[in-house]
């Protein structure tokens, strides 16, 4: 079990190099530089050739490159142009708020689509059955910003039951409350994104069931006497939850960085508006900060997914 | 023969699957006796209907997709009236299984160990210590070397003969009177399949269980079985003892087979091939010689109009009359086909 996360994480190394290659160079090919922008348009060329000097803008890139990654390691990211203020304090306030608002949705999305996943596969062919997929096909063609403004519009402003921005209400009392106020504002936002994200979890349960239904390993259990609902128990259901598993990884950290909709509709102060913000105003260290952050996570996602896999499977751990 | 009781009484079943929304005989008037201490073998080619009525001895199919009528007698209940919870007071317990694939039979996902006690968790009050060790038992009983390893193990880890080994392990671990074996080797190679009808026959002795053999290998039929039915397209048309197939077949398919099979003193290189295909569910006759249609050259009036088991010798029946003219084409000569 070890053995297989550790060779994991080693294949990992150079995944990470190759991304922030990249990333870097990428970021480099972009065109301006960033200071032209920032000072008076009338000062001296040789004065802004100066300063890119000081600031090794003219160096080999693998000298800037190796720059770039050593101040990586001390944690600088560099200066937000936008905020005036270190991009590592500017992602911070903002992941911790994309976090609980991924983890949320990732929870609800699981009750709703489990049980129903099951429920259809269970009663496959019939009614339940094809109520279910009606759903799920039907939540997954509605563009999820059209069901953002419709929540928003039904359960913010026409019911009153939600706040409709933000992440915390200002005035909230320390302590306690803030925290409360936190989880109110992101309460619309997960269950919107879980009743309408269902689609992927409840289909892949549905045919996994299905398949275990009729297999071989099924019938032996039949033939062993055992009864229907123990069969589902501890046969059906556990090997379908092989590739919901294996998906697990991939959903979480593909919400963090698709939370991008959620957050600018509901001008939630988190990382997806963060990128979009600093696109909008070409905030370039932002920008290759963000990117590298949201790839990082994409591999960590598929590291989580394969430890999880291989908890489940046994067939994929390297004894 | 004659002291020995008929425990499994099959009569006159039928099992039906629905295909778009009609009904279709898979297999139809089966009647069959099974007693202790025997091993009866079905015979027949791919989709005569040897594993359906394996499964509807089991109780393994949907009620939903099939139509099941007859009386399965087993010990004096007749199998086709119990509900499920009824039912499962049998499988595995008085009635154990034994399947073709063992790749496919096993759950990938649990040890061994887990799968095979599981059966006597629901039909027996043993304690976690008595299952540990019948499961070390059972398994040292169908020849595996080191039970302890391999009860630990997952399926995935096990050789094709190992995983058949626990298949088996699984079938006789509550002591079954009967045992059903669908293709038990088919899926092994050659050395291994001895081992597993060795297997096999041990347990039966050990247990006076009554064995069902399906197979389409004539080969370990010859070897293992005490009698033989043989089934041509969802019916039986010859049974009798294995000594009475092998030497005094009748049927024409009985003798079609047993001529396809390749032998060492054969001087004509040529195997014999039976013509045609068994037709699908769909296209079955519902009268008439269902095999008429692949031995063409034997005259119409051969076949009886509903062909119903005749006695040739005591235990010996064979299913119509067309036994009584049938000889190969190039044997007559004559015959063009």
């Amino acid at each position: 079990m070890w053995k297989t996360v550790l060779r994991r994480v080693l294949i990992m190394i150079p995944e990470v190099i190759i991304l922030s290659l990249l990333v870097f160079l990428l970021a480099k090919a972009m065109p301006g530089d960033p200071f032209t922008g920032s000072i008076n348009p009338k000062a001296d060329p040789a004065q802004l050739h100066h300063l890119m000097e000081m600031n090794g803008l003219y160096d080999p890139w693998y000298q800037q490159y190796w720059n770039w990654v050593v101040h990586l390691f001390q944690g600088n990211l560099g200066n937000s142009y936008q905020y005036q203020e270190p991009v590592t304090r500017l992602i911070g306030s903002r992941a911790i708020n994309t976090v609980w608002l991924a983890l949320l949705t990732t929870f609800l999305t699981y009750c709703f689509a489990l049980p129903m996943g099951m429920f259809a596969a269970k009663h496959e062919g019939k009614l339940p059955d094809t109520i279910i997929r009606f759903y799920t096909y039907i939540t997954y063609s509605i563009p999820f910003f059209v069901v953002l403004v419709i929540g928003i519009w039904i359960f913010g402003y026409v019911l009153g039951w939600f706040p409709t921005t933000g992440s915390v209400s200002a005035t909230a009392a320390s302590g306690l409350p803030t925290y409360g106020s936190h989880l109110y504002h992101i309460i619309l936002p997960s269950v919107l994104g879980a009743l309408f994200g269902t689609v992927n979890v409840v289909q892949y349960l549905r045919s996994e069931v299905i398949d275990a239904k009729r297999s071989d390993y099924v019938r032996t259990a039949r033939s062993k006497g055992v009864p229907e609902k123990e069969i589902y128990k501890h046969h059906i259901f556990r090997n379908s939850l092989l590739p919901i598993a294996a998906f697990a990884g991939y959903s979480i950290t593909g919400l963090l960085n698709g939370s991008i909709f959620t957050e600018t509709v509901f001008s939630y102060p988190g990382m997806g508006l963060l990128f979009i913000n600093s696109i909008n105003y070409r905030d370039y260290t932002v920008i290759t900060a963000l990117v590298l952050i949201y790839g990082i996570l994409n591999l960590l996602g598929t590291l989580l997914s394969d430890i999880i896999l291989s908890i489940v499977d046994p067939r994929i751990r390297i004894e | 023969m004659e002291t020995t009781s008929d425990f499994l009484n099959i009569k006159d079943v039928n099992t039906a699957f629905k295909i778009n929304g009609k009904y279709y005989d898979a297999i139809s008037h089966i009647n069959l006796k099974v007693h202790h201490d025997e091993i009866l073998a079905i015979v027949g080619e791919s989709g005569c209907g040897k594993s359906t009525l394996a499964t509807t001895i089991m109780g393994l199919h949907d009620p939903s997709e099939t139509k099941i009528s007859g009386e399965i007698e087993f010990e004096g209940t007749d199998l086709l009236k119990l509900d499920e919870a009824g039912y499962n007071k049998f499988r595995g317990a008085k009635i154990g299984m034994i399947f073709q694939d063992p790749l496919s039979a096993l759950n990938p996902l649990k040890r061994i160990e887990d799968q095979i006690s599981e059966v006597m968790t629901y039909h027996t009050n043993f304690t976690a210590e008595q299952k540990h060790k019948r499961v070390l038992e059972l398994l040292d009983e169908v020849g595996i070397v080191n039970p302890e390893r391999t009860a630990r193990q997952f399926p995935h880890q096990l050789s094709g003969g190992m995983r058949q080994r626990v298949i088996i392990a699984i079938a006789i671990a509550c002591k079954p009177d009967l045992i059903i074996a669908d293709e038990p080797t088919t899926a092994l190679d050659v050395t291994i399949q001895a081992q597993i009808l060795d297997v096999l026959r041990k347990i039966q002795q050990e247990n006076h269980a009554g064995i069902i053999l399906i197979t389409h290998d004539l080969g370990v039929v010859a070897e293992t079985a005490d009698r033989v039915a043989v089934m041509y397209a969802g019916q039986i048309v010859e049974e009798g003892t294995a000594d009475q197939i092998f030497n005094k077949p009748k049927h024409p398919y009985t003798r079609s087979l047993l001529r396809s099979m390749p032998q060492r003193d054969n001087e004509n290189d040529d195997l014999y091939v039976i013509q045609g295909n068994v037709p699908s569910l769909q296209k079955m006759p519902t009268t008439g010689d269902r095999f008429a249609p692949r031995i063409p050259w034997i005259d119409a009036s051969a076949h009886e109009a509903n062909p119903s088991m005749h006695e040739v010798e005591p235990g010996h029946e064979v299913r119509c009359t067309c036994y009584k003219s049938f000889t190969f084409p190039d044997q007559t000569g004559s015959v063009k086909v």
